[in-house]
């Protein structure tokens, strides 16, 4: 062993461990049991952490411009933190913070794998991850980290992480829906060193472009990083320099113990003590749509959260009961489910003061070991954890909704978020014009405008959320479709029908269509829930938002339409009434379901979308009635659904091109949906017979069997609950093909 | 100190507050009276007597009943001791056909019922909705909040529950 890069002469791991063992005895981070810097000096503190803040954010907007790809130059998907030497983040960027608590991870990784030793961490090395199981999201988030040095020791760490276009998977895209083990996530860097002097290797570099699909994005793109990274590292000497080493040291710590001290007071001051629970559901049917035999499945995973939050006001958070992995790309390491808490704690308790680890160091965390979010096993997919912890983490939104609301904290409710969709893909090479030859990418990151849940005192926002991103925008859409040149856009426009129903709506959303054009060998896929709806509900007596559906059209006669100047389909409004289908001649295909294996392509195809809206808050007959002749006007909804839904009946008035509503028949109808409640419902009694009797006469679909089959076997805790609920015998076991 | 006056406080519960209203108190410090003053306008508002112990959900309460803790409907329909699930004292619809979830939904809208039904939860007393759940066939209902009301009060606000 060589020389140490610790702090006193003690190599990294022997820092690591001090600093968990010091927190585990404790429960203070670094066992501080008080903020010295801060109360000796106060506003030389702030100082200082508001100038790291500026720093970071300061490298993040630069950097962005040294990127190409529209989701990192366009919409900033990307981020930076600056780590304490054993890789606990002290301050972070804006952007796509989900990433801050991932990097988190893979420092610790080096760490505990002895990179000390071999290969060695030293002054203007660069490291590169995307590996899963040692801290990242899925294979597409792409992070550079760099050590920084003051004199021979190590004083932290600068991280920056990317969104990558394509990272050379099983198929085009970023959430690869055929993917089901390592050997489909495309390109693997399990914390690898890629350059030295603070220059990136050219033999990797040369390897790496050849790996993906989009070779110049990632070379910018892994400037762009370091560029980042450089910046902060300049910013951290500076510091040290105007206040010295000591300082800083002492700094980090108490930076890191401020947000967790920080968290709990949040908690004491929003929150309920009490325990706290939500479902949530993702479909996977793929039993006709795998190409690979053993992933023929149709799959539906049990999300199930549990929170408590304790007298001191330290949360504890579960997701016992849980589904097993699958072979399909969904499977989550601890890196993604860090990252997916963490980025939501941010959004909805520490938005403000200091956004660190501290927060992590504050939740304590069980992801079921055996389970979706902890398989254990390496060689799984882990290309798409997306598609559980969406829905999964919607729970804990939920959860922290009921808190609010009874503390009185109404304007912060939320009723969920829905599901970051329809994530579509693909690409394809232009077979005409100037381009001819090259490959473009279908990527689109409009994914990143989603209808928010509503809360207890409004609707949801429309178009304008991800859960993944605080920050979210979709960038400007001619720019998008400038780099996917070989779909032009045909129609972008609202849909009706996506807002979960309530007194206060979700959040809206809209369509588009595309078409294929000057293009060959034409991938295209795409990835959403579809016959499950997202986050189990709304809250308080409000609707799930709507759930996702495929609709494709082939060999159409699209060439002659533009010829002849004629209509063609701008979306899909009354799905029973499709557009598509009275507009076009061709090949129509509509698929309930959302996540679909990889489809060729011709010019002149058309495929639809739609992004989703937000899920529902309260009684929906308790909505105003001018806010519902309002969303008929926008075009949220359609006449059918109020009729059904709100009991408010309307006319359109030709004149002045509005609805108007017809008071009396709202009456009747209003009357009617109130004494269906009544015909309709059954006691609780009642229902929990009919409901038992699906599970003890062999009512269930297999994919209700398998979910309840995994959950069963993998928690005793869940089993227990299951079966004392319906009163099941205890050796009750769900019986599956 | 931020404090919000009542009024203010009973127009956000209505949801009157325009978003230029709501904006600065979404993004601002919180009012830590807010809590007791909510209490207050809430209690004025339900008509009957017993003590709001903590405020559950848009039109549940629970009270103190005697030597008991309940939860009770603003329209005065009792659901039991709070530590049990309220939803299993309510009226339930379970929507589990492709007809019944195409009533609220357009087609391929909503759920398959084979993997997801809508249950519908209504307070037996004046059948408001209070919950929805979108769960597969056969899933336990969903306990969503059972709080600690005597830490809350003793340890938190510093002060013994308004039954004690």
């Amino acid at each position: 062993m060589g020389k140490t890069i610790g702090w006193d002469e003690k190599t990294l791991k022997t820092m690591l461990e001090e600093s968990e063992k010091l927190f585990e005895r404790s429960g203070r981070y670094y066992a501080l049991d008080k903020l010295s810097l801060k109360e000796e000096d106060p506003f030389r503190f702030e100082r200082n952490y508001a100038s790291l803040r500026g720093a970071l954010v300061s490298a993040r907007e630069t950097a962005l411009h040294v990127a190409a790809s529209p989701i990192v130059k366009e919409i900033g998907e990307l981020c930076f933190a600056l780590y304490t030497p054993e890789g606990d983040s002290i301050v972070v960027s804006t952007g796509i913070l989900v990433h801050v608590h991932t990097m988190s991870e893979a420092v610790k990784f080096m760490i505990k794998e002895e990179y000390e030793d071999d290969p060695g961490i030293n002054p203007g090395d660069i490291f590169l991850n995307n590996d899963p199981a040692c801290g990242n999201v899925h294979t597409t988030d792409v992070q550079t980290l760099i050590p920084i040095f003051w004199e021979e020791e190590i004083i932290g760490w600068a991280g920056g992480v990317t969104h990558q276009i394509d990272t050379g998977g099983i198929t085009p895209g970023h959430d690869l829906v055929p993917a089901i083990q390592r050997f489909d996530d495309g390109v693997y860097y399990t914390c690898r060193k890629i350059g030295s002097n603070d220059k990136i290797w050219k033999d990797h570099m040369i390897s790496a472009k050849r790996s993906v699909r989009t070779p110049m994005y990632w070379e910018l793109d892994e400037k762009c990083r370091l560029a980042g990274d450089l910046m902060i590292r300049d910013a951290v000497l500076e510091f040290i320099k105007r206040e010295g080493i000591d300082y800083y040291k002492c700094f980090i710590r108490e930076a890191i113990e401020e947000g967790r001290i920080i968290f709990q007071e949040r908690v004491k001051e929003r929150l309920i003590p009490g325990k706290y629970r939500a479902a949530g559901f993702f479909d996977l049917p793929q039993k006709t749509e795998a190409w690979q035999p053993r992933a023929k499945i149709d799959k539906i995973t049990n999300l199930p959260i549990e929170i408590i939050i304790k007298e001191s006001g330290k949360m504890s958070l579960t997701f016992d009961g849980a589904s097993g992995p699958g072979p399909n790309p969904m499977n989550a390491d601890k890196g993604a489910m860090e990252g997916g808490q963490w980025v939501l704690l941010t959004q909805i308790l520490i938005y403000a003061d200091k956004v660190n680890d501290g927060a992590y160091f504050a939740v304590e965390k069980e992801y079921p070991k055996g389970s979706w979010c902890n398989p254990g096993d390496i060689y799984l997919s882990y290309q798409a954890p997306w598609g559980n912890l969406i829905p999964a983490y919607t729970g804990m939104m939920k959860c922290i909704s009921y808190g609010l609301f009874s503390r009185g904290y109404r304007e912060e409710v939320v009723s969920g978020y829905p599901f970051t969709g329809d994530a579509i893909q693909g690409g394809g090479v232009y077979s005409d014009g100037p381009l001819m030859g090259q490959r473009w990418s279908l990527s689109t990151f409009e994914i990143s405008g989603q209808g928010f849940g509503a809360s207890a005192v409004r609707d949801g926002l429309n178009w304008g959320y991800a859960m993944w991103n605080p920050e979210s925008d979709l960038g400007d859409v001619e720019t998008w479709e400038l780099f996917q040149g070989g779909v032009p856009y045909l129609s972008r426009r609202v849909k009706p029908n996506l807002s979960g129903h309530g007194k206060y709506r979700g959040g809206a959303n809209y369509e588009g269509v595309g078409m294929v054009a000057n293009s060959r060998d034409v991938d295209f896929f795409g990835a959403r829930e579809g016959l499950a709806f997202h986050g189990a509900g709304g809250m308080h007596g409000g609707y799930p938002n709507a759930t996702g559906y495929r609709l494709y059209a082939k060999n159409t006669n699209m060439k002659e339409i533009i010829k002849n100047r004629r209509e063609y389909p701008l979306g899909d409004p009354d799905p029973n009434n499709g557009e598509f289908e009275n507009l076009l001649k061709g090949d129509i295909t509509r698929k309930p379901y959302c996540s679909i294996y990889p489809i060729t392509l011709e010019n002149y195809d058309l495929f639809y979308y739609f992004l989703s809206g937000g899920p529902g808050y309260g009684d929906p007959l308790e909505r105003e009635i001018e806010q519902i002749i309002q969303d008929l006007n926008d075009g949220f909804y359609t006449k059918d659904i109020v009729k059904n839904v709100y009991g408010v009946i309307v006319n359109y008035n030709e004149v002045k091109e509005k609805y108007e509503i017809d008071e009396k028949a709202t009456e009747t109808r209003r009357k009617e949906l109130k004494s269906a409640r009544r015909e309709k419902s059954m006691t609780f009694e009642e229902y929990w017979e009919k409901e038992k009797s699906k599970i003890i006469e062999n009512k269930l679909s297999d994919p209700v069997k398998l979910m309840f089959s995994e959950s069963l076997k993998l928690s005793k805790n869940w089993a227990k609950e299951f079966k004392e609920f319906w009163k099941l015998p205890q050796n009750f076991e769900m019986e599956v093909k | 100190m931020v404090t919000y006056d009542k009024k203010t406080l009973e127009r956000l519960i209505d949801g009157k507050l325009s978003w230029d209203e709501i904006k600065p108190i979404i993004s601002g410090r919180k009012d830590h009276a807010r809590f007791d003053l909510i209490l207050e306008i809430l209690q004025n508002r339900v008509p009957w007597e017993e003590k709001i112990i903590l405020p559950l959900h848009e039109h549940l309460y629970i009270v103190a009943k005697e030597s008991q803790r309940i939860v009770k409907c603003d329209c005065g329909y009792e659901f039991g001791d709070y530590k049990e699930n309220w939803k299993t004292k309510c009226r339930v619809r379970v929507r589990d056909t492709v007809e019944q979830i195409e009533e609220l939904y357009p087609k391929d809208m909503g759920s398959d019922p084979e993997w997801i039904e809508l249950r519908e939860y209504f307070c037996p007393g004046c059948f408001t909705l209070l919950d929805v759940e979108a769960v597969p066939p056969g899933y336990p209902t969903i306990f969503n909040f059972l709080p600690d009301i005597d830490i809350f009060y003793e340890k938190w606000l510093g002060r013994k529950a308004p039954d004690k």
